[in-house]
């Protein structure tokens, strides 16, 4: 499954579903929301286990202000609507996992 | 038996992907380990306007994308992994990585580095929330409000120049009563009104409450603490080496550099050191980019020595 756009519109759904839910927060004009994208791009492709979306923090500004984003990339691992895990800065594959699988 | 590569390149900026390039055009067998994607260092900042042969300037994640394109062009291969261990003691070398081993007769080490921390207590928790490195990626987040620059080189002052910009003040905090940075970014900061110079200080503690909300600065000539309080602080004191998985393999120096001369040799044999991550007087992008193809040049000449391609 590919990774889903997410905002305020579809936020209920990203919320209340089964799935863990990993959300990268991203601007375009961001060089390490860059290099991190294709990174979720394929965990999304690959797990379709898990719910993966993008944020884009211009056009989804409450979103952000929600979650307390002041830099990007930020990763938030979400289950049963509750914030379990969150990270900034571009990560490696792996560690992006290790924060799925936890 | 495993595969074993003429060349094997650890770390995509443009160091990186320059010797892949010479390395992979020269004829060698050629991969590329990259723990993230390309660019480096250089695609955390804007634009890079001292790159020849951009006129307009280009940004640094394009700039490491289109390096990436050009290596590849000529066979290198780009493989996404983390470097966990090596071994340089035979003339074949091991490389482990997150992605299985790799072996290789010659091995550029063009690793870069990370943004230097304060080292401050609450540090690592109020990073993204108040304490920054990346003032190109999370300036933004402060439209309007009050940051601090920590550090005085020429880094420091783009930050603290782009930051004027966009906060309401912006306090440089630097520990000595002269910027090293050069004069096209001095002037043009002391020249914006938003900006404060906080001379002769060092900062002494991060206080927050849930984020950021202010640090503490300490004169370290009249040894006067003062509370400057900020919404946001970016860090721009110097970069730390990336050397921690070569675990004593080559000779560093006393901050952690590899030691290796104008001709990128290490203290191993076959194995060379390639931008910011060696011992060196100015690092830039443009100077990455030679060490990568000085790096390619003395690769090829080991091997032929070693007896052949």
């Amino acid at each position: 499954m590919s990774a889903i756009k997410a905002g305020m519109k579809n936020f209920e759904e990203v919320r209340s579903s089964a799935k863990p839910v990993l959300i990268d927060f991203y601007a375009d004009w961001c060089g390490p929301c860059k290099m991190v994208s294709p990174v979720v791009d394929e965990i999304a492709d690959e797990n379709p286990q898990y719910l993966v979306c993008k944020v884009n923090v211009d056009e989804e500004q409450q979103l952000a202000e929600q979650f307390g984003v002041s830099s990007i990339p930020t990763l938030v691992v979400m289950r049963n609507g509750e914030v379990v895990s969150r990270s900034t800065g571009a990560k490696p594959k792996a560690q992006i996992l290790a924060m799925l699988e936890e | 038996m495993e595969h074993i590569h003429d060349m094997v390149v650890i770390g995509g900026g443009p160091a990186g992907y320059t010797a892949a390039l010479y390395a992979a055009r020269g004829g060698l067998d050629t991969v590329l380990l990259e723990r993230l994607s390309a660019g480096g260092q250089m695609a955390l900042t804007g634009d890079i306007d001292n790159y020849p042969g951009f006129d307009e300037g280009i940004d640094g994640f394009t700039l490491g994308v289109r390096m990436q394109h050009g290596a590849e062009r000529f066979g290198a291969r780009t493989v996404n992994a983390e470097v966990t261990a090596v071994d340089f003691s035979q003339p074949v070398k091991r490389i482990v990585t997150t992605d299985g081993v790799y072996h290789a007769r010659t091995v550029v080490i063009a690793a870069g580095a990370d943004p230097r921390k304060l080292g401050l207590d609450g540090e690592q928790e109020l990073t993204g929330s108040g304490v920054h490195y990346c003032a190109h990626c999370d300036g933004r987040f402060y439209k309007d409000k009050t940051v601090a620059v920590i550090g005085g080189g020429n880094s420091a002052a783009a930050d603290a120049l782009y930051l004027s910009r966009l906060a309401k003040k912006v306090y440089m905090v630097h520990r000595r009563d002269a910027l090293r940075a050069e004069r096209i970014y001095r002037e043009p900061l002391y020249n914006a009104e938003n900006v404060e110079l906080v001379w002769d200080s060092i900062v002494t503690e991060l206080i927050a409450d849930t984020r950021l909300t202010g640090i503490r600065v300490k004169n370290v000539k009249t040894g006067e603490a003062t509370q400057l309080n900020c919404d946001g602080a970016f860090v721009s004191i110097g970069r730390v080496p990336l050397t921690g998985f070569l675990g004593g393999s080559v000779a560093l120096d006393g901050s952690g550099y590899i030691i290796a001369d104008e001709s990128t040799r290490t203290s191993a044999d076959g194995v060379f050191a390639a931008g910011d991550i060696r011992t060196k007087a100015l690092r830039q992008v443009v100077t990455a980019a030679a060490d990568g193809a000085v790096a390619a040049h003395y690769a090829e000449e080991y091997i032929s020595a070693m007896g052949g391609l």
